[in-house]
């Protein structure tokens, strides 16, 4: 039965102030039950405050072909790290 | 104590029972679908139904021990009484059927419970009405739950309409009871512990319609035999869900793990 249902990826919030945080996915009929499903499912043991689902057909990803072309041109700029530059001492709230 | 008094604490034990059996008998079926539900989801779901039920029944069933004061805890009073003594609505104890079944008799329940809870947190035993405010939350869920369920069946293929309105065909005629009072609802409510059964219908009509129309179903006509379940007159099938319930800890007294 549930193999006929779309499926749905869950995000929960564990705290107020947090972001929500991707934890896996369920099939559901409609958006309704897919929130009932991961509350059920995701927050049995006081996991979270607020739940997110998105059918996963709307979610768009990159291409693992093009992982080369999209990630590594970022390898060799590790000047783009906070940690790269040296601090001086009279900077106190950096 | 005196004669009134001791009257007015047996009745008080009497609906703190009622209130206690209904939660377990329910919980107890609900527990029958797991394992066995359409999806790993909806196992879960029906698996966190049946936990709010015995959290429930735990509440109302040690409370009523106490009130009782003869040394019976929630375990005794779930596991060594007889079906007769049983006071739940006969609506709980309807085996669960297909899903259509299990959860047009929830939906049934979900809404009374909505408007009784409701109603009870207000209830001037300050213990009872503690434990109404926590089913309250619980019992929110559960009728988003159920409605939700209720509509996608009866508003979804032929076959799943048809099974939806055969459950409601099959399980309206237990409906009377959760309305109808007796001498102890009476008395409870005179006391200001109970709020007035009959006066709670109107509220859980309207509801009860607003979401048939929503699902495409029709209102079966209202029966005209009244159930007691609530008075210990139990459907057959009490005693079997009992026996399956309680044949462990009556087989092994005190057993624990």
């Amino acid at each position: 039965m549930s193999e006929d249902w779309p499926l749905y990826e869950v995000f929960v919030r564990a705290r107020s102030g947090l972001e929500h945080k991707h934890v896996g996915s369920l099939h559901a009929a409609d958006a309704r039950m897919a929130i009932e499903h991961a509350r059920d499912v995701y927050t049995r043991r006081q996991e979270g405050v607020s739940l997110w689902v998105v059918p996963s057909a709307q979610i768009i990803a990159s291409d693992p072909q093009e992982a080369e072309a999209l990630f590594e041109p970022a390898r060799d700029k590790v000047y783009r790290h906070p940690t790269f530059y040296a601090i001086p001492d009279e900077v106190k709230n950096l | 104590m005196t004669e009134p008094a001791a009257a007015h604490t047996a009745a008080h034990v009497r609906y703190v029972l009622r209130l206690g059996d209904t939660s377990l008998i329910l919980g107890q079926r609900l527990g029958e679908w797991i394992g066995h539900g359409p999806a790993l989801e909806e196992d879960l779901g029906l698996a966190n139904l049946a936990l709010d039920f015995i959290g429930q029944a735990r509440l109302l069933l040690t409370y009523a021990g106490e009130l009782e004061g003869r040394g019976r805890d929630e375990d005794a009073l779930a596991f060594l009484r007889e079906a007769p003594e049983y006071a739940n609505l006969t609506l709980v104890e309807q085996p669960n059927g297909d899903f259509a079944c299990t959860i047009v008799r929830q939906w049934l329940v979900d809404s009374w419970q909505l408007q009784l809870y409701q109603a009870l947190a207000g209830s001037a035993d300050a213990r009872l009405a503690a434990i109404a405010e926590k089913a309250l939350k619980e019992t929110r869920y559960h009728y988003r739950f159920s409605s939700g369920w209720l509509v996608r069946l009866g508003d979804g293929t032929e076959e799943s309409r048809r099974r939806t309105q055969q459950a409601l065909e099959e399980l309206w005629r237990f409906t009377g009871e959760l309305f109808a009072p007796d001498a102890i609802d009476a008395q409870m409510h005179a006391a200001g512990i109970a709020p007035e059964l009959a006066g709670l219908r109107p509220a859980w009509s309207e509801a009860i319609d607003a979401d048939l129309r929503a699902a495409g179903l029709a209102r079966p006509a209202d029966p005209s035999y009244r159930w007691q379940g609530k008075q210990g007159v139990h459907t057959e099938e009490l005693s079997h869900l009992l026996a399956e319930m309680q044949h462990l800890p009556r087989a092994y007294p005190g057993a624990r793990w």
